[in-house]
């Protein structure tokens, strides 16, 4: 796609669009009311129309002048990184903190380059030593500490 | 002598145990993540308001003050010693500071750079406190309209300020205000953008936001880039100063002082752009400008002073009207609203100990800092040491733990994280996170106000350009808007920018 010069303003103006025009599309369900006497959709319905506007211009503009492109690198620390704040949400219910724990830090370790197995697991078994004191009992987090067949 | 009355309530609460050591800790915890590369005092502002709801508000807020500023200390000590700003205030910092730590001056550079700050602080914990009761009167007269107004004068300053593109900036302060929206309607009892998931009737929580903008966005961000540290320990040691090397940064602490006082409390000033100012400052005035990037004493006083001064006078527009300059002004609203405190002009006299406490608890804070600090350099040094592969897991843990206890629901934590995606996007389009926190935190209010005014006026709008105050701020609004597309002050803006 050559005609986009501007990859960043461009896709920045497209996610601005989509989220201004949802927002429209949702609040159209709100009544608006009048300006005297705004009902509940009323200024989503404005906000979404100023971001649209933004997108727009930014979109288009992208056409015209020039910019770098988006530094896209692996995309292992994303999908890794956000992988285990998803696991230890799962895990953390059922399984308890300090299951919850090892999971998030072993499996979060695993995103750098300088990954090590032996180290990745020491250093989460501290951590959930460290949790359990802290978190668990210090401030009385309300986290079950071990899994439910253990309780 | 109304002033030091109200200081002398202000050290009667500041000077309790329990309130030195909230103080203390803050200001530890803050230096700590200052010299940490990776982890700001958004994010663990964030992480640790679920932690004091159970403190008396005013310890609550002296603490996360306390990190606040500490970390704009503990910034300059990674920015000098490993050349990586600690914190993104410290980024001028690491050009001299750096260069003067390879020249084995690396303890003058930690000196000159804590005293500098501490004499900035000093004075900007000073105009606070004689500027804010005059500004909170005035906010007292205030109507919606003004508010209104008010608030996108500050909104469009806070972007004008930035970096960056400004059409990219208002539309994140948009999509934030939208965002500040979801939730039930105060006025219909309507559910808004809840997507029929009750965990959102009560609105997205900011420290949900906050945490994925800025906590595992900056992780991510981090690991795909590898960086190399080099750290300058040896010189480290002889942290004496003499008077000659005072004499010649001592103007440009009081030029940086005065810099980051005023720039400090313009909304999206603060610390960042403060450093900037004050080193292009010391550069033109300086007498051989050859010396700047290569160890000048000046271009690290003054940008230090400015970054410190600038942090403390940001307070002034929270605490005066209720408005946040700042990201981290955005999370001490939320600090407050949880204490169910509304921030505001009237903080003062309704709760004018916890108004002075918290000023009087800052100039503490800050000597508490310099008389730490330098003695607890070695300690900072090791922490350097420790490798980022093993300090990150850890961060992501306390953010999930934080971000659990706030409502004890692991949806939240599932919020988190698709806020982590949307922050790692933003940073790949280059659109700064900091205007959306702004607008999400200052969406209701603005809505609120908005339609109050046009109620007022029976829908007529010309409410906001007849009423004197209200239409001088839009006025600036819009001059603040001009005054940056116009090419000559355009280029200098970028120019300042560029600097580093």
């Amino acid at each position: 796609m050559t005609f986009i010069k501007h990859p960043k303003d461009f896709w920045a103006g497209v996610l601005y669009i989509t989220f201004g025009a949802t927002a429209i599309a949702i609040a159209l369900n709100y009544p608006a009311g009048t300006a005297g006497r705004m009902g509940p959709g009323y200024f989503p319905r404005a906000l979404g129309a100023i971001l649209v506007a933004l997108g727009l211009l930014l979109s288009l503009r992208a056409l015209r002048l020039e910019g770098a492109r988006i530094a896209f690198a692996s995309p292992k620390p994303l999908l890794v990184v956000i992988g285990s704040v998803v696991v230890f949400g799962i895990a953390a219910p059922p399984l308890g903190l300090v299951i919850a724990t090892v999971l998030l830090v072993v499996v979060s370790s695993a995103a750098s380059d300088e990954f090590r197995w032996k180290e990745a697991i020491i250093s989460s078994l501290i951590l959930a030593a460290f949790t359990v004191a802290a978190f668990a009992y210090g401030l009385q987090l309300q986290l079950p500490i071990w899994p439910w067949f253990a309780r | 002598m109304e002033l030091i009355d109200n200081l002398l309530i202000g050290f009667q609460v500041a000077i309790t145990l329990q309130n030195l050591l909230y103080a203390f800790l803050g200001v530890l915890l803050g230096t700590l993540i200052g010299v940490l590369p990776g982890i700001g005092p958004v994010p663990t502002i964030a992480m640790l308001l679920p932690v004091t709801y159970a403190l008396p508000p005013v310890s609550a807020l002296i603490m996360l003050a306390g990190i606040y500023y500490g970390a704009q200390y503990g910034g300059s000590t990674t920015a000098i010693l490993v050349n990586l700003p600690g914190e993104s205030s410290s980024v001028v910092t690491c050009i001299d500071g750096y260069q003067m730590a390879r020249k084995g001056q690396a303890g003058k550079a930690l000196a000159i750079s804590a005293i500098g700050s501490f004499i900035a602080g000093t004075f900007a914990t000073i105009l606070i406190a004689a500027f804010a009761p005059p500004l909170a009167e005035v906010a007292l007269k205030f109507g919606p309209a003004e508010y209104f107004s008010l608030m996108v004068l500050g909104l469009i300053a806070a972007v004008v300020l930035a970096s960056g593109s400004l059409v990219k900036a208002i539309g994140m302060i948009v999509l934030g205000l939208l965002m500040g929206i979801v939730g039930t309607d105060v006025n219909s009892g309507l559910q808004r953008y809840s997507l029929g998931i009750p965990e959102l009737s009560d609105g997205i929580g900011f420290v949900t936001v906050a945490m994925g903008l800025f906590g595992f966005a900056e992780i991510i961000v981090n690991l795909e880039q590898k960086e190399k540290r080099e750290v300058f320990t040896k010189n480290v040691s002889s942290l004496w100063l003499k008077w000659k090397d005072f004499k010649e940064a001592f103007p440009a602490i009081v030029r940086g002082t005065g810099i980051g006082s005023a720039l400090g409390i313009l909304p999206g000033g603060g610390a960042m752009l403060s450093a900037f100012a004050s080193y292009t400052v010391e550069k033109k005035l300086a007498k051989d400008s050859s010396l700047f990037g290569k160890g000048a004493i000046q271009g690290v006083a003054g940008p230090e002073s400015a970054n410190n001064a600038g942090a403390q006078t940001s307070f002034i527009p929270l605490l005066t009207l209720g408005i946040p300059p700042n990201a981290v002004m955005a999370l001490m609203v939320g600090a407050m609203t949880i204490h169910s405190i509304q921030p505001g002009p009237q903080v003062m006299t309704s709760n004018p100990k916890l108004f002075w406490g918290l000023i009087v608890s800052m100039w503490i804070g800050n000597l508490m800092l310099v008389v730490l600090n330098l003695p607890l350099i070695g300690i900072w040094v090791k922490l350097l040491q420790v490798p980022y592969r093993l300090l990150y897991p850890a961060i992501l843990l306390f953010c999930c733990i934080g971000v659990y206890s706030i409502q004890n629901s692991v949806f939240d934590v599932f919020l988190t994280a698709i806020f982590g995606v949307l922050g790692w996007l933003f940073v790949k389009l280059e659109c700064e996170p900091a205007p959306l926190l702004l607008g999400f935190i200052l969406g209701p209010m603005m809505e609120e106000n908005l339609r109050r005014a046009m109620l007022l006026s029976r829908g007529d709008p010309t409410v906001f350009v007849t009423r004197p105050i209200s239409a001088v701020m839009l006025a600036m609004a819009v001059g603040l808007l001009l005054i940056i597309v116009a090419p000559s002050i355009r280029k200098t803006r970028e120019e300042a920018f560029q600097e580093a």
